[in-house]
Order: C-alpha cells, then structure tokens, then sequence
C-alpha cells in the first residue's frame, strides 16, 4: 500500500544544519537525517551525496540546489525523478519569488515559503506548480508591498480561485494587462564539447533552448516559425506548445505564459558538424624532479562566422600536489585558489590579433610523485548574435488580439560543457 | 494491516518529538526559555482585535514551526481565530492546525464547525481549502464527518473541489483503513470524471487505495488514455505508471513470438508470423505453430498516446512514458525513447543519476538502442563520480566488436584520472569489455599488465583482480603474466590484490614451477602480519603446493599449517585444520585425502564479468526499487504478460448505454473537450446521464435535418455563454460556423445515408444478427478474425438484452434531467457527421483532436490492415522448382514484416525444403549480381537440411523502390543456381497511419504529375465496401485512413527505401464504377500501383 508521496522536507545548508522542515502528514523526527549527514560527510564533494538513500524506515531523495540541500522524507515505493523533479520545481520557484533561493533568501521569507509549499504539495502530492497560479494565491514579496501591508493589514493571500486552475491552459492568468506589448525571444545555444590532446574533437553537439519573455495583454494565440526546422533534432517543449502543429507543421503554436518562461529546448541534429569557435595550444607538464611544472595555455578563434568571441574563462581544476601557480596573462586576470586548486582565468573578449597567453611555472610539493594525468580545461565563452547551428527564426504571428505587439529575437551562443583534454 | 502500524510508527514519532529536538539546533537551547515569554506576547496578540497583530503572532509562530521549533502550547490561543476573517490568518491557522492537531485532539475537535461550515461556502477555493484541512487533521474521531465530507465533495460542481476530495481520498484511508470499501465507491466515482483536474488526483487515490481493483479501470481506460495529454505533468506520471501495469494484466506480450523461442529470436520472430499464410501445413511444424499476434487497439492507443509525452519538459513523464515503452512496446519500437532519455542527461546531476541507472538496464537488454547515442556517454573530469561510473557502466554494456576500439581509447584517458575510486571502476570495466569481446582479450590484458606498473596501488590492486580473472580463461598462455605478478608480491599491500595474486600462483603453480615455491617461502615470513583473505590464500597456496611439488614444500606448508592453527580467526584455524587432514593425513590416511589433488586442483570455471545491473528490469523501470534494486515498501509487481488476453470488450461493454455507441461515446469526447478549459465541467457528475441522453437522441432523431441545424446554432450559443475570453475558442468557433453553413444539409444527408446503408448490411447479414449500427463495429466484424469473432458473440447476446431497454431509455431518460443539461445534450448531439467538423480544429487544436482521430482509427481501421495481410494475401512465388534444384524447392513470399535490421529492405520469407534422398548442406547465398544501389542482407546459413525436411528464413532487399528483380547466385555445398527475385510493386511499401486530415492535407502536396487515377467497373455493387479494402490491402502493403464516409475508401504507405508517401483514394462513384487514384512522387510506383489495385478489385 503506498502512502504519502513526500512525507516531509528538511532544506539543509552546505555545514550541515537543518534550517528549515515542513511535514505534510505525521511528523518525521529530525533524525532521520542523520542518514543523509553520514552520506554528506562520506562524500568529497556535495555533487557526490547520492540522490537517493534508503534508511530504516524511510528514504532520503534529496536535490543539491546552490549549496542548499532539500531533502525530501520518503516512505514508499514512488518515481525517483517525480521527487526530484518536483524538489527543483520549488527550488525554482523560491528562486522566483525571492531572486535566489538560497539560505538567507529562505530564512528572510519563512512565512511565504510555508505558505508556498502548502500549496504546492497536498498530502504529498503535488497540487499546483505553475509559478502563475502560485502568483495569484501568494503575492511575491516587493518592499511596497510589505510597507503598505504592514500599515493597512491587508494580506499577501489571494481569496479567490486562480483562473487558471481550472482552466485548460493553466499556465496564463486571465485578465492580463499591459500598455506595452512585448514579446521577446532569446535562441540561446551551447555547444557541448570534448577536444581531445590532439585538438581534434572527440565529442561535439549543439543544445539550444528558447526562452520567451512575453508581455502581451489578453489571449495571445502566438505561432513562431523557423527558417530552418530541419535543424531541429530532438525537442521537449512548455506545455502550452501544440505538439501536433508541431509534429505537422513544424512551427510552434502557443498561448504563452505570462512572463518570462523556457518555451523549448532542442537538440540539433548530430548529422551536422558542429563548429568550434575556438582552439586551445597547451603545454602543461610536470617535473618529477624540482618540484615545478610548466603552465602554457594559448586561445585563439577557430570557427566564429565573422563573430567577436566574448566572456572568455578558462577554469582548470590542478592537481592536489600544486601548490602555488606564478603565472603571467597577456589578457584578463587570473586567480587561484590554493584550497581549491581550481584556477580561473577570466579573459574577456578575444582579439584575433593578440592571442590570449597565460604561461608560467606551477610549484609543487616536493618528495610526491608527479600527478600522471594533466588537467583538463574547462572553458566557458560567449558570442552574440550568433547561432551557431544556423537556426533562425523566420516570424512570429499573432493571432486573438487586435494590438500589434512588439517583437524581438536574440541569438547567442555559448560554451556548454566544453572541455579540453590536455 | 500494514498500514495500522505504519501510522502508529509515525504516531510514536511524532510524540517523542518536542524536547530531544532541540539537541540538534544548539543556538535554539539559549532562546528556550525566553520562549516562554514571548509565548504569552504572542497569545496576547491573538486574542487582540486587530488583525495585523493576530498575522504578525502566527507569523511568528509559523516561522517557529519551520525552525522545528516547539510551539505545541499556544494551540488554545491559536485555534480560537481559526474563523478569523483575514485570509492570510486563516491559511496560518491551518497551517498551524495541521501541524499539531494530531496532539492536541480535543481541542482540534473545536475547529471542526467552522470547516463544516466552510465546506458550504459559495467560493470554491473556500470549500477546496476547508475540505483540505478537514482531512489533513489526523484526528480518528472525525472519520465519519470527512466521509461524509468526501463524498459530498466529490459531487462538487466545482473539479476543483472534486479535486480536492480525490487528494483527501487516501488521508482518511490511512488515518482508518477501514473505510476502503466507501471509499473506493467514491474513487469509483471519480474515476468517471471526465475533467483533466481530476484525472491525476483520482488515479493517484486508486494507486494507494486500492491498486489491485484493476476492474475499475476498464470502462475509464480510453478516457484516460485520451486526457493524458491535457492532464497536469505530475498526474501525468502518476496515470502512466498505472496504465503500465494495467496494460501488463489486459494486452498479450507483443514480443511473445521473439521470448518463446528463445535464441534464434529474430528468425522466429518473422518465421512463426508468417506461418499461417501458408498453404503448406506440414512446413509448419518447423516453426513453433502460433496464432499471429495482432495488437490490441487498446494496446496500440496507449502507445500512440503517450508517445507526444517524450516531449515534456518534465523529467519524470518522460521517464514514465520510457520505462512505458520499454515494458510494453513492440521490440522495433522501443527505440524512440533513447534520444528522450539521452536529452534528460542534459539536466541536473540528480536527474542524469536516475536517468542513468535506467539507461543502465535498458541498455542490456536492448543495445542497439543506444549505440548511436554511444558519445553521449562521454564522461568529462568535471562529472561527479556516482556519475562517471554510470557513465562507464552504460558504455560498457553498448561495447561490440565495431565499437570497442573507440571504447577502450576513451578508457584510456579515464585511466590517467586523479578520482581513483573512478579509475577503479575503468579497470573493472576494461575487464568486463575483455570478457565479452575475445578480440580485445588480449589487448586489454596488456593494457591492464601496463598498470601493474603505475605508482597508485589501487590502480595496481584493481588491475591485478581484474587480471585474475581474465586469467582464469586462458591461464597456459600467460605464465609470464603471472611471474611478473609474483613479483608484486614485494610491494602491493592491498590485501585483495595480494589475495588474487597468491590464488593465481597456486592456481596455475605448473606454469611457474620455480617461483610459486619461493612465493610461500616469502607468505610464511609475513603470515602473521597478513590480513585475514591473505591468510586463507596462503593457505591455499600452500595446499596445492605441497600436492604438486612435496619435496621442496613440505616443510614450508607444515610451518604454515602451525601457523594457521593458532591463529586469532577460527575461520583459518578451521581451513588449516581441514587442509591438513586433507594433504597430511594421519595413520591410515582418510578415504578424501586420496583425492585431495581433485579437490584443490579441479578446473574452475572462469568467473563471469556481468554488469551490476543485469535483470534488474524486473523492477518496474524508472520506479525506486529499480534505483535500489531492492523491493521498496509499498512497490506494485509489474505483471507479467497474460499467456491469453483477458475479454477486450471490457472496455466498451462495462457501460451498457454505451456499447452500441463506442464511436460516439469517441464523438463525444471531442465535443465536450471545449468544456474542460471553461465550464468547469458541470459535465463531469452528470457525465452518464449525458451519454443516456444522447443514446436517446440520437435514435430519436433519426435524420431530421433541421434539428441538426439547431444543435449546432444552441452549441456556439452555448460556447459563447462559456468564453472566458479565450482565444482559441473563438477560432475555432468562427470556423465551425463556417462548416455548418456549408456543411449542415450535407451532413444531414450523410446520417440518411449511413443509417440506410446499416440497414442495408443488417439484412445482408442476418447470422451476425446484431443489428451492428455503426459501420466500424461492422468491419471489425467482417475482417475475420478468431479472436473477434468470439467477443462478437458475447456482443451480440448482450446487444440483443440491450434493445429494448435503450428504446425505453429514449421516453424516459432525458425526463429526470435538469433543463440546463439539455443544453449539453444538444451539443452532444451534433452527429454522426463530427468526423467531418474535424478538420477545421486543426488550426487551434491542442494536439487532442488528432488523437482522437487516432482512436476511431485503432476502431476500425486498424484491425483489417494488420489481420489481412497475415491471413488472405500471402502468396507463395516459386523461386527453385523442385526439378531444377535436383530436389531443392524453393519458395518465397513477402511477409510484410518489417525487417529489423535495416527498415529499408523489405523482409523476404524464404521456404526451403529437400524433396530429395540425401541431406542439402550450406545453403546460402553468394554472387549477387544487384542493380545499382540494390542490397541483399542475406540469411544465415543453412548448415544441414535432412531429407523431407524444411526451413524457413527471412532475408532483406533494398529493391531501391523499383520493381527490377534482384538476381543472386543460391548456393548448396554441391550446387549453385541462378534465381531471382522480383517484387510486385506492391510489396515495396510499409503502412503508415494517418488521419484523414493529414491523407488530404498530403495529397495537396501530390497532385498534378504525381496523382494518377483510372476508373473501374465493379462486379457487384454490394462489395463495395470491406471487400474493397481488403483487395486493396492485400494487393499491396497499405493502411486503411479512417474516413467517415461510406464510399471513399483511403489507404497510405510510404516506399521502403525512400520513404515517399503512397497515398492510395477508392471512390465508389453511382452503381458500379469506381475510381482509383494513387499519389506518389515516384510516378513509375504510381502508375503500377494503379494496375495492381485496379487487378485486384475487378477480381
């Protein structure tokens, strides 16, 4: 027999303390997670506790969410991603009411966040996660707000029904208003990447995602279409885009959210060959004798379409046995973190005539046997304007409303997990 | 029951709590006595007249709450405002009552009033909420009140309320699990909801209520497969793992063919569906002799239905609607889930775990479907390590012979990694690649050889267990791997490695004669010192030794022996104690010791290297037991597979006012899928006097046209009434109306019509005698199968009872029923002409339209396609006589399978049988002699065929869309001939399902040079109908397009290599003619397609 999906659910900071527990049926005692700190103090790093631990009576799925863990108390038999994927729901959903979701964020806002894990979860099951309809049953905190509720007693609690509860399309509160009417696209695609020593890639694909920030007033019924469909491989959608036009047509039909909200993620097919915006030429290497080693890191652009590469950062994760770097950039800045051993070079934007070089000599612990494998580079980096698929949006056209909105899209591309083998 | 003591556990839980909580948040103790203080502030605040200073105290209080604080002592003070005005005081107050009325059950007892009162409130959310804490206070004595309370609720014109009480179902069943039977009236109830609010609350309250009562599903499991796509993301979940388990109790296994016969699983596959079609009975018996397996359209809706949901943003549907696929697809169509799954790997580290432990099982089973996402497995240094590991569990179980090369490159760099316990885990990896593929043996062996040398010992410990094992396959050819291991003896401390080096010593002490003995000689300096799994192996070592080499080690064994039997561990002193009796025996010697030698130096099998995660696809994927592999309390057993399909009619016949409308009951579905977004469903508890109601007008009304006019003039009244000022509605009004103008008489004349022609089949059908009145039922009816004929039987007994109370049902239902529910029966009514509104909803539909269409498809159209070409159509072509092969014949036809190895080749069933004296040997295919572009996957050999004997086998040709013959060279291990095989052009295509919308809209992209039609006359007028379809289909390999009329018949395939779309349109025209059009890009395949079809009708 099963009971309860999420029993309860302890948010738990990166030293260990319980900060806060909300309990949906019965009172499950703190100690239960006593389990999940022996898990936490086993693993060298947070991203290492499992996701899932069983104990004695119950288990422990739990989601690492900006050095918070949210640790929900299972007693039966469910779907582990249903958990999981409900617990970053709230996280993301803290991180909408509050700009972060973070310990502070959450003590600061005790109150709401009850109130708002009241709603979304009923007996443990989900009831609404639409950040819309949680917006019109619990006003998000603003300093007016607060100011003037204090004063007038009037309350952060809507007493009606939201709209869109009931509705077919819950997503969108009714009633929306605005003078200006703006829909703005962002095609913002990463490129996933592993480059082997050789600099010949061993791994490459594109993943995009399209967020929409949509500030339209009424029903919008709005249909985007591409250039390039074709492009698209592999799709997962906002639930307001009608597959079947979808799958017909290829063009995306949707009544929006209000707000801002992912519309689609897409994979681009892995028949195409996917550019590299940038080669790497490394010399890393360690002594065995003198303690030292050698750092020559050089970037320059490979495939940019004609495009400035922006933001570059160059992180390294170095061996334990490094211990101090003496390093000189001819562009940005770097910093290391002895403790860490993570070094981070922020570039900035790149100058195809004077390639960005940091070069110097790494000072190791002496008597310890030189690290065998080098580090590998993780590099992030932007360029505007730019898909590196090729995908291009050909129009948006409205439907419903009489207004003309005003339209924007915005291309840019980025480093996903792109890594250098050195 | 378990659930009894599971509360009491909870129970006990929570009254221990309070005070020993307190240990754990040290800052807490300081402010605890001050607590009570501010306590008696904040009971000053509540009892106040202003509410700003009531919200800030159970502010405060809430706040302590989620500290984990106690707050148990202010429950008087709080209670008394739980009528308080400010809603925001109210929510805290409930909050607060939840929390502790468990505690402090007389005086929770208070509150009860006010939510009775709340629970008649006017605003909805008012009567959600009250109901909500009504059944969140665990307070036993208040079971009757929320029962009560359930049950009203879950006749709430409001779905939200209905909602509500669907989420309160399975409080009060594990506050008294006495009340199950009441309860899952109510579930039973809600069930029938047709809003897709309800939906996911209700099947959730079934899941935990009363899971096993799978008959209740029946009569709601197309209704459930048809919301899915509008129901909320988590219901969504919740319905698909239940529709797994049901469809694992109601549908045969669509692998059944493959899992029978075991091995040779794809040949069977084709063999043992093919059979029947086969003149020749006595070839049979080489095949398992099977009924063809024909999905059930059930079975096929749930499939089409759930396939969109790959899509979902959400991780989990997606993993719901994968493990669905996975435990019930037909092998060839599990394959859509991998790049879903592969996306998922893109999420958070938390979801790629999950994601990848799935993957991980999947990916046993069924290899190939994954290998093309083989890099996405990929690990990056920055990965976690229960990742990376992962990670290299999938890549391992996806390595082959092509691919290994790649595979072990990458092991390569993992190798050099700085997280050890990750390079462990390569090592193993490497050596399970060994094992599976013997090409790589012997360079993986080298590699992990290379390792013996690296400065990390647990590098080298995991190489040296690794190699041990590999060793054990072929141990003759590597005594010089097994000295340099002897070596390592010196400096490897790790007790296992030293364990696996010693046993590998004694094991094979004949290959390395000389070192073995100097080995003991160094193991009985350190003995003492030695970990205990040392210890043991030394003493092995020592055995085996002595039995082989006595004059150099006796002594050296003795001393061990000593050793050992005064060791700390009775574990060794036991082993000493029995080797010695063993090899040293006293005085007249045991009886075992003369086989002593057998006994340590028998052969043992090589250990086998297999994945971890090898059957754990018992458990229900994606579930928390399969994470864990262990049974997770409260986990439901996957089914298996029913050896005979339980009774499909279950699914229309459970509601008798609906069997003779299971089209309709469709129809209506679609009309009334309008209301869900606005009306908030009113629909929903009167949902079966609806269905009544239209049973009745529909046979009331017969053909009168202007009524049908008026419906739909009241149906956008209606809808107007009903606009929330939703756009898409309003689109898809203005065009309906447009339809209605134009189309109304038209549909008029259609119902006539449609209505005369059943008639019609009614007398020509009398033995069916079951006065079939709509036409789908009809053609399921004359396609012939076993299996329906035998539920058409039980329909017919149960249509003939039905009769006269549906006529009666016409005077009397609609009587009881509100006026306002008119109004939806008008909308209800519409007709028999919906198929034809359809089309419109194209523009603004959210996906569900289309779906539907599918269904009415799965009705009826399907079951000819798939049954007619495995019954009436197989032709046997002669591909050897048997007096040119000297004996040989050989016959082939074309099975209409999909051939699994490449989609592009069409699958040739090949027959042989020796007619001759002697046996046939290695027969096989060589020389071909192909076109261009044309390719032959040929069949494996045959080694033997006896004499009088047959075998079949399938082979695929890429025909490259051309009806050219394919000439190739058919060899025995005395002879070759020269055959060839041409197909008709029919054969060149596979079926695709399409709706009528899509067929049209295609069709306008393929007219001019690409549509050819020629008119025909028909032998007799009466056939026109299934016989056609069914001459079409068996002409060539096409699937019927569901179509409401009568006299166009639609059939679509795709070519095989090119995938060009075949559209195929039948119109009978007037008395006799009729005219056949085909659409095709490829015009030589039209125009021969045109012949063909034109053949097979006027025949």
């Amino acid at each position: 027999m099963i009971n309860t999906m999420i029993h309860s659910l302890f948010l738990i900071n990166s030293t260990a303390d319980i900060f806060l527990e909300k309990h949906w049926k019965s009172v499950v005692s703190r100690s239960v997670c006593d389990y999940f700190f022996e898990a936490f103090s086993k693993a060298s790093d947070p991203e290492n506790v499992p996701p899932v631990i069983p104990t004695p009576h119950h288990y422990l799925i739990s989601i690492f969410w900006e050095k918070t863990f949210f640790v929900a108390v299972i007693q039966n038999e469910v779907s582990p991603l249903f958990v999981i994927e409900f617990l970053h729901r709230v996280a993301e959903t803290f991180q909408d009411y509050f700009g972060e979701c973070s310990e502070t964020s959450i003590k600061d806002n005790l109150v709401i966040v009850y109130e708002l894990l009241e709603e979304m979860l009923d007996n443990g099951f989900p009831l609404a996660t639409e950040s819309n309809i949680l917006k019109e049953l619990i006003r998000p905190p603003t300093i007016l707000r607060s100011v003037v509720n204090t004063i007038t007693g009037s309350s952060n609690v809507g007493n009606m029904l939201p709209s869109g509860q009931l509705s077919s399309i819950p997503w969108r509160r009714a009633g929306v208003k605005y003078s200006n009417n703006e829909a703005y696209f962002d095609v913002i695609e990463e490129i996933d990447a592993i480059i082997d020593k050789s600099g010949s890639t061993v791994f490459a694909e594109i993943q995009g995602v399209i967020d929409a920030c949509i500030k339209l007033t009424g029903m919008p019924d709005l249909t985007l279409s591409f250039m390039n469909p074709r492009l698209l491989d592999d799709v997962s959608f906002h639930p307001c885009v009608r597959f079947k036009r979808w799958e017909s047509e290829r063009v995306l039909s949707f009544i929006p959210p209000d707000g801002t909200f992912r519309l689609m993620s897409y994979h681009v097919s892995s028949q195409n060959l996917v550019a590299i915006p940038v080669y790497v030429k490394h010399n890393i290497s360690f002594r065995e004798s003198g303690a030292s080693g050698r750092f020559d890191v050089t970037i320059g652009p490979k495939q940019t379409m004609g495009k400035t590469v922006e933001g570059i950062v160059v992180t390294v994760h170095l061996p334990k046995v490094v211990l101090n770097t003496d390093l000189t950039s001819t562009h940005g800045n770097y910093t290391f973190d002895p403790v860490t051993k993570i070094l981070v070079w922020d570039i900035g934007k790149m100058n195809p005539q004077k390639l960005p070089n940091l070069k110097g000599t790494l000072s190791m612990q002496s008597g310890v046997p030189k690290p065998e494998e080098n580090p590998s580079l993780n590099i992030q980096l932007r360029i505007q304007q730019l898909a590196i698929s090729g995908l291009k949006v050909n129009r948006l056209d409205m439907y419903g409303e009489k207004y003309k909105p005003f339209k924007g899209v915005k291309y840019v591309t980025k480093a996903g997990k792109f890594q250098v083998r050195t | 029951m378990s659930t009894g003591s599971a509360y009491n556990d909870d129970k006990g839980g929570s009254s221990s709590l309070g005070e020993p909580e307190y240990g754990h948040d040290p800052a807490s103790g300081g402010i605890f006595s001050s607590d009570y203080k501010r306590h008696d502030d904040l009971k000053e605040m509540l009892d106040s007249n202003k509410d700003s200073l009531k919200l800030e105290a159970m502010k405060r209080i809430v706040a302590m709450i989620a500290r984990g604080k106690n707050a148990s002592d202010l429950f008087p003070a709080v209670v008394k405002n739980v009528a308080c005005k400010n809603i925001e005081v109210k929510k805290l107050v409930y909050v607060y009552l939840v929390r502790y009325a468990e505690e402090q059950q007389d005086l929770a007892l208070l509150s009860i009033s006010t939510f009775q009162r709340g629970l008649k409130d006017p605003n909805q959310l008012i009567r959600a909420s009250a109901l909500r804490v009504l059944s969140s206070i665990r307070v036993t004595i208040i079971v009757p009140i929320m029962m009560l309370a359930i049950k009203e609720a879950a006749s709430d014109m409001s779905p939200y309320v209905r909602k509500t009480a669907a989420h309160a179902i399975p409080k009060l069943y594990s506050l008294d699990p006495e009340q199950k039977d009441q309860l899952i009236e109510v579930i039973e109830k809600l069930l029938a909801d047709k809003t897709t609010l309800v939906a996911g609350s209700v099947v959730m309250a079934f899941e935990e209520v009363c899971p096993e009562r799978i008959d209740l599903i029946h009569k709601n499991y197309r209704k459930l497969c048809n919301l899915l796509i509008d129901v909320e993301e988590w219901g969504q979940v919740v319905i698909i793992n239940m529709l797994t388990r049901y469809a694992r109790t109601q549908f045969l296994n669509p692998n059944q063919n493959e899992s029978l016969l075991g091995e040779s699983a794809e040949k069977a596959f084709y063999g043992s569906d093919e059979e029947e079609g086969k003149e020749d009975k006595e070839e049979a018996a080489v095949l398992v002799k099977r009924k063809p397996y024909v999905m059930d359209p059930d079975h096929r809706l749930l499939l089409r239905n759930t396939k969109p949901l790959l899509q979902s943003r959400n991780a989990a549907v997606v993993m719901a609607v994968a493990q669905l696929y996975f435990h019930l697809a037909p092998k060839a169509e599990v394959g859509v889930i991998a790049k879903a799954l592969v996306r998922l790997m893109r999420s958070h580290s938390e979801v790629q775990f999950v994601v990848l432990q799935n993957v991980a099982t999947m990916s046993i089973k069924r290899r190939g479907m994954f290998e093309p996402y083989l890099k996405s497995f990929y690990i990056r240094s920055t990965d976690p390590t229960q990742i990376k590991v992962l990670k290299l569990e999938v890549l391992t179980n996806l390595a082959n012979e092509t691919n290994i090369s790649t595979i072990l490159r990458e092991f390569q760099t993992y190798i050099k990694s700085m997280d050890k316990d990750f390079v462990a885990a390569t090592i193993q990896a490497i050596g399970r690649c060994a094992t599976n593929i013997g090409e790589v043996r012997d360079t993986c062996l080298n590699g992990l050889v290379q390792l013996l040398s690296n400065r990390d010992e647990l590098v080298v410990a995991e190489s040296v267990v690794v190699i041990k094992k590999l060793l054990q396959m072929q141990p003759a050819q590597h005594s010089d791997i097994i000295k340099h291991m002897a070596k390592l003896t010196d400096n490897i401390q790790v007790p296992m490695a030293r364990a696996s080096i010693l046993w590998l010593i004694g094991e094979y002490c004949e290959h390395v004669p000389k070192i073995a003995p100097d080995v003991l000689r160094k193991m009985a300096k350190t003995f003492t010192n030695e970990e205990d799994i040392v210890k043991l192996q030394i003493l092995n070592l020592a055995a085996k030794l002595y039995l082989t080499n006595l004059k150099q080690t006796k002594l050296l064994a003795q001393y061990v022996l000593n050793l050992a039997k005064y060791d700390q561990n009775y574990d060794i002193r036991d082993r000493a104690r029995f080797i010695r009796q063993l090899i040293i025996p006293l005085d007249k010697g045991g009886i075992l010791s003369k086989y002593a030698k057998k006994l340590f130096l028998a052969l043992k099998p090589a250990p086998v290297l297999e994945s971890p995660f090898k059957d754990r696809d018992h458990f229900q994927l994606g579930s928390l037991s399969h994470l864990l592999n262990a049974k997770a309390v409260g986990y439901q057993e996957l089914p298996d597979w029913p050896e005979m399909a339980p009774d499909p009619s279950v699914r229309n016949v459970e509601v008798p006012e609906w069997t003779k409308c299971s089209s309709r009951e469709k129809r209506k579905e679609k009309m009334e899928k309008p209301f869900y977004s606005d009306s908030e469903g009113e629909s929903g508890p009167t949902e079966s006097a609806d269905s009544e109601s239209e049973m009745a007008s529909e046979s009331e009304s017969g053909s009168g046209s202007g009524s049908s006019n008026e419906e739909s003039g009241s149906r956008s009244d209606s809808e107007d009434s009903n606009e929330t000022g939703k756009e898409e509605k309003k689109t898809r009004k203005k065009v309906k109306k447009a339809v209605h103008e134009s189309g109304d008489s038209e549909q008029s004349g259609d119902d006539e019509e449609e209505k005369k022609s059943q008639k019609k089949k009614k007398e020509h059908k009398p033995s069916s005698g079951s006065s079939s009145e709509n036409e789908e039922e009809s053609s399921t009816e004359s396609s012939e199968s076993e299996s329906e004929s035998e539920s058409e039987e039980s329909d017919a007994d149960t249509k003939k009872k039905k009769k006269c109370p549906a006529s009666k049902q016409v005077s009397k239902q609609p009587k009881p029923e509100k006026k306002e529910i008119s109004l939806l029966d008008l909308d209800d009514f519409i007709p028999p002409a919906s198929p034809q509104v359809t089309p419109v909803n194209n523009v603004v539909s959210n996906s569900l339209v289309t779906d539907l269409e599918g269904l009415s498809l799965t009705d009826s159209a399907l079951s000819p396609t798939m049954i007619s070409p495995n019954f009436g159509s197989v032709k046997m072509y002669n591909l050897l006589h048997r007096i040119t092969g000297e004996g040989l014949s050989v016959e082939y036809c074309f099975s209409r399978q999909p051939f699994s190895p490449d989609p592009h080749m069409v699958a040739v069933q090949v027959q042989f049988s020796n007619n001759s004296e002697t046996e046939v040997k290695n027969v096989r295919i060589e020389e071909m002699k192909l076109m261009s572009g044309m390719r032959i996957q040929s069949f494996p050999e045959i080694e033997v065929l006896a004499p009088g004997e047959a075998a079949t086998v399938v082979m695929g040709i890429d025909f490259c869309d051309s009806t050219q013959a394919a000439n190739f060279q058919l060899c025995t291990h005395t002879r070759s001939f020269f055959v060839s095989i041409q197909p008709p052009v029919g054969e060149l295509m596979i079926p695709v399902f399409m709706s009528e919308n899509e067929f049209k809209k295609e069709q306008g992209y393929l007219m001019g040079m690409n549509e050819i039609s020629e008119k025909i006359t028909l032998a007799e007028k009466s056939h026109i109908d299934y016989v056609v379809a069914q001459k079409v289909t068996s002409a060539a390999n096409l699937s019927r397009v569901p179509c409401g009329s009568d006299k166009e018949f639609r059939f679509a395939a795709k070519t095989l290599s090119s995938g060009s779309l075949v559209l195929v349109t039948v119109i009978t025209k007037e008395e006799r003619t009729a005219q056949v059009t085909v659409n095709c890009e490829k015009m030589v395949i039209g125009t021969m397609l045109v012949k063909d079809i034109l053949q097979a009708i006027s025949h």
